[in-house]
């Protein structure tokens, strides 16, 4: 019973993937890397780029047809041992920085750096302030 | 007296809050009114077209190469599929380009042989050849996000412009001045 209501819904399930992929998927698109530390790598990588399609959702995550094709590029050169940071500046010189979750270190970035540096400096700034004030309360003085 | 120097620090602070929502409120404003724009165009063009050699996809058309694009003339690269509804839109599009003597190459993405041979039968075959694109290596190696996308590719096999989605009529004299820019460009280095 178990077994055939969780056939009917595979069916329910496939049937819509079929439908737009009558050519079977890539390589590596639903299948891991035999290797663990290697898939280990591709998916830390996967996780962090942007699938171009359905452009909310990592290429990991993603089910459109492109995201496929991306993670099975993506396990492709990672099995042939190329390094997983020249894989994402590979599709960024295609795509963009739009593809990459990971915010790259650039000039239109530097704000991202530096705001959390920037409020530390000011909450000291002002934590000083306060500390100072407080003191001459403390000794009776008055400001 | 302290009363008299913090009185107008007080007010700017207090009129800072509403001064911060009122900034963040036309930037939504903005943001919401602005049509969503979903293209991802190809930061890849001014580069030279990658190294792939595609098996044909058509049985009356050869497959499609690299070195197609490096014999002077400027040629366009579509990359497209008869799975997507845009492709057949762009098809008479093509069809006038290929009549203007543009030698327009197809790269076919998931497509199954009859699939396609059923789509040329239906919307014509402006191709000159058309390579088979089963796992998008040449897709995802040219930054081409989607189908249908057009590229301009120069004499020396640069990628000179790409155009996303499909063709309409008003942009066929638009490629057709990008091919003639190509074909200069081409030349000169």
């Amino acid at each position: 019973m178990r077994v055939a209501f969780l056939a009917a819904m595979m069916l329910v399930v496939a049937v819509p993937v079929a439908a737009q992929q009558e050519v079977p998927p890539a390589p590596f698109a639903y299948r891991q890397l035999p290797d663990p530390d290697q898939e280990a790598k591709a998916k830390a990588l996967m996780v962090t780029l942007r699938c171009v399609m359905c452009q909310s959702q990592s290429i990991a995550d993603s089910d459109a047809p492109i995201a496929g094709d991306m993670r099975s590029e993506v396990r492709t050169r990672i099995a042939a041992g190329e390094d997983p940071e020249h894989i994402r500046q590979w599709l960024i010189a295609r795509y963009g920085d739009y593809v990459t979750y990971t915010p790259q270190i650039k000039p239109i970035t530097w704000p991202l750096f530096a705001a959390p540096v920037i409020i530390l400096a000011l909450a000291a700034l002002l934590l000083r302030g306060r500390f100072k004030r407080g003191e001459r309360i403390d000794t009776g003085e008055q400001a | 007296m302290s009363d008299n120097t913090e009185k107008p620090r007080n007010r700017l602070a207090l009129w800072l809050p509403l001064a911060i929502f009122g900034g963040l409120f036309a930037l939504f404003v903005h943001g919401l009114m602005r049509p969503a724009d979903n293209n991802v165009p190809s930061t890849f063009v001014g580069n030279p077209l990658p190294q792939f050699d595609l098996p044909a996809a058509a049985a009356d058309r050869p497959g499609l190469a690299t070195s197609a694009f490096r014999t002077g003339k400027p040629r366009l690269l579509n990359v497209f599929a008869s799975w997507c509804v845009p492709c057949a839109a762009e098809a008479p599009q093509l069809a006038a380009l290929a009549q203007a003597g543009v030698d327009v190459e197809g790269v076919a993405i998931h497509d199954r042989p009859e699939d396609l041979a059923r789509f040329l039968a239906n919307n014509g075959n402006p191709y000159a050849a058309i390579g088979r694109d089963d796992k998008r290596v040449v897709q995802i190696a040219i930054g081409s996000s989607g189908v249908p996308e057009t590229y301009v590719i120069d004499g020396q096999g640069v990628i000179r412009y790409q155009h996303i989605g499909d063709i309409r009529a008003d942009d066929v004299p638009m490629l057709l001045g990008k091919l003639k820019e190509a074909a200069s460009k081409g030349a000169g280095s």
